[in-house]
């Protein structure tokens, strides 16, 4: 009699662990979502619907938003002129990030030299210096050299050129590691160079992790506001994120499809990107916390 | 292989091997050293020795002393916004971390879809740092926004979120709580690597789900909490995007982080000497808290190559 009780009752408790655990899942993910479905719904509604309830379907669907969100402020900048000026700083920057960051891997994952425990040891530290202190003197510094305000944006682009993002040479020395050494041998005795392993052995194994630091790069550039607010103070050069903070100061209270819109488009590429490639995104974050 | 192919063969690697040991290797560090001296060492060095004067950006110093030090802990709003600062760090890390750590326990069921529901609390954290983001929380919040228009369903007033001193740090908290994703992604991916075997032995020695959570999970895990827990503290002292643009730090201060008056002091009235000793602060505050992270590791982090050494003693 018990034996044919229990499992059934065992059952019956694992079925409502199973559905509690679904709808916090679910409840979660809508508490997550709702804002950012609301603020799509949000551009396509009236200024004097938005406000007016919690619904996601448009009463009276309309443009207006969008096309308000096309028009400037009779300055220099608009929606358009400020996201091309946002690759053009993301896009150099990705590029420079991928190409210094992995050799500076490369250094100090396959070779011995003198002072590499030390040198290490600091690249291992600057992962824990918070950039809250190096904002002022980097300021005074780039102000000096004349680089504040640059149509090159060399103060947000340059750094980029010498692995100054510890956090990707971090993670890519991990993901050497799994690279057999052999390998890397197995090349030297072919004939090749370090740079030609580098190249045709290391590079083509650790792809998928520089892909992972390219679309990491890519996100947090595009996001990047402090850099901007500090080193671009033409209205035309600015980058997106400045141009959403200035239409949301310039209209609070009045137009918010308008607002809801421009932020919503200045935000569609990485949107695109990440559901593009949303696995290496997982992938990087995890590998690059865990394999330490 | 003739032996002297051998022979050759092993010279040539022994040859390989002294270039790896030689200077091409410090060749390929060579950028970011350059990059550590120049964009970080000197910069970090200066902004010590600014943080002794009164550097200003057009008028440079005129004089030497720990003024600044003494204005920082004798003015109010300076002392307020410290506080301001451990509030918003001690609502904002732990709670994310204890959300992220509770969906991803959840998610490491069996559960149908894991990729979706992953996805979707990974979409904030990805998103969330634009100034995009902090528009709609700007609108969300609103006295008239969409979270008060839900409370009114519910027949509730909700209160002025943005404009009471009381709720609008909380709201600057929720908008850093809100990207969990990434700290879930991460406890998650350290989840899966909790050896299967250990929750079966402990279930036949009749151990409670409970008791599995708190005497396998969370010690076989701790040391990606304890990763989750520094980078967290890292990033939350250094807080401005949002109440910078939401708040602008009001209402009465309420939201004014110190990373703020940084900003305000320095790069607005350029008092570089001013905003480099308040850095500093703010730098040792978290350098202690981060050392005391550190040394409590061995009370509570365990290694696995660790548990293994004691398992063969």
């Amino acid at each position: 009699m018990t034996t044919a009780v229990k499992p059934r009752r065992r059952n019956n408790r694992r079925l409502l662990s199973t559905i509690i655990r679904y709808f916090v899942l679910i409840a979660v993910g809508i508490v997550m979502i709702y804002p950012l479905l609301w603020m799509v719904s949000s551009t396509f509604k009236n200024n004097n619907e938005i406000f007016s309830g919690v619904h996601l379907i448009p009463r009276e669907p309309t443009l207006n938003g969008y096309r308000d969100a096309m028009k400037s402020y009779g300055g220099d900048i608009d929606l358009w002129k400020s996201m091309f000026n946002t690759y053009k700083i993301v896009l150099p920057k990705v590029l420079f990030t991928v190409i210094s960051v992995t050799l500076t891997a490369y250094g100090f994952g396959r070779f011995r030299f003198k002072g590499h425990a030390f040198l290490f040891s600091i690249l291992m530290s600057t992962l824990f210096l918070p950039q809250v202190v190096l904002n002022v003197p980097q300021f005074l510094m780039f102000t000096r050299l004349g680089w504040v305000d640059s149509p090159w944006y060399i103060p947000l682009i340059l750094p980029t050129l010498f692995a100054t993002e510890t956090y990707f040479v971090f993670m890519l020395i991990q993901f050497m590691r799994s690279i057999p050494r052999e390998l890397d041998e197995a090349s030297r005795i072919d004939g090749c160079n370090s740079l030609q392993t580098l190249t045709k052995v290391i590079v083509p194994m650790l792809s998928p992790a520089m892909v992972s630091v390219a679309l990491f790069q890519f996100m947090w550039s595009s996001n990047d506001f402090m850099g901007p607010l500090l080193y671009v103070n033409t209205p035309a050069r600015y980058p997106a994120t400045i141009y959403v903070k200035l239409s949301m100061d310039a209209d609070t209270g009045f137009e918010w499809n308008r607002v809801l819109a421009v932020s919503l488009i200045s935000i569609i590429p990485s949107l695109v990107v990440f559901f593009m490639a949303q696995s290496k995104f997982v992938d990087g974050i995890s590998a690059g916390a865990l394999k330490g | 292989m003739s032996l002297q192919q051998k022979a050759s063969r092993a010279l040539l690697s022994r040859g390989a091997k002294k270039l790896d040991s030689g200077r091409i290797g410090f060749l390929y560090v060579l950028p970011w050293l350059l990059g550590f001296l120049f964009f970080k060492l000197y910069p970090f060095a200066s902004s010590l020795y600014y943080s002794f004067t009164d550097m200003h950006l057009f008028n440079g110093i005129s004089r030497w002393g720990f003024f600044n030090f003494e204005n920082i802990f004798t003015s109010g709003q300076i002392i307020k916004s410290f506080t301001v600062t451990f509030k918003y760090v001690l609502v904002t890390v732990p709670l994310k971390l204890v959300t992220a750590l509770f969906i991803a326990y959840i998610l490491n069921f069996r559960i149908k879809g894991v990729t979706y529901f992953r996805t979707g609390y990974y979409v904030p954290s990805i998103l969330g740092g634009s100034v995009a983001i902090a528009v709609l929380w700007k609108a969300l919040f609103r006295n008239e926004g969409l979270v008060n228009a839900m409370l009114a369903v519910l027949g509730i007033k909700g209160p002025s979120w943005l404009s009471d001193p009381q709720y609008a740090l909380f709201i600057i908290s929720l908008l850093r709580i809100w990207q969990f994703g990434s700290s879930m992604v991460i406890f998650l991916a350290a989840l899966k690597g909790v050896p299967e075997d250990l929750y079966e032995a402990s279930t036949i020695d009749g151990a409670t789900s409970r008791r599995q959570f708190f005497s396998i999970t969370l010690p076989l895990i701790s040391p990606v909490i304890f990763y989750n827990l520094v980078t967290q503290l890292v990033q939350a002292f250094q807080e401005f995007n949002g109440p910078y643009i939401i708040t602008k730090g009001g209402p009465l201060n309420s939201t004014r982080l110190v990373s703020m008056i940084i900003y305000d002091q320095g790069i607005k009235n350029y008092k570089m000497g001013l905003s480099s000793a308040l850095a500093w602060v703010l730098f040792i505050i978290l350098m202690l808290l981060t050392l005391v992270a550190f040394k409590s590791q061995k009370h509570w982090v365990y290694y696995s190559d660790e548990m293994q050494g004691r398992g063969k003693k």
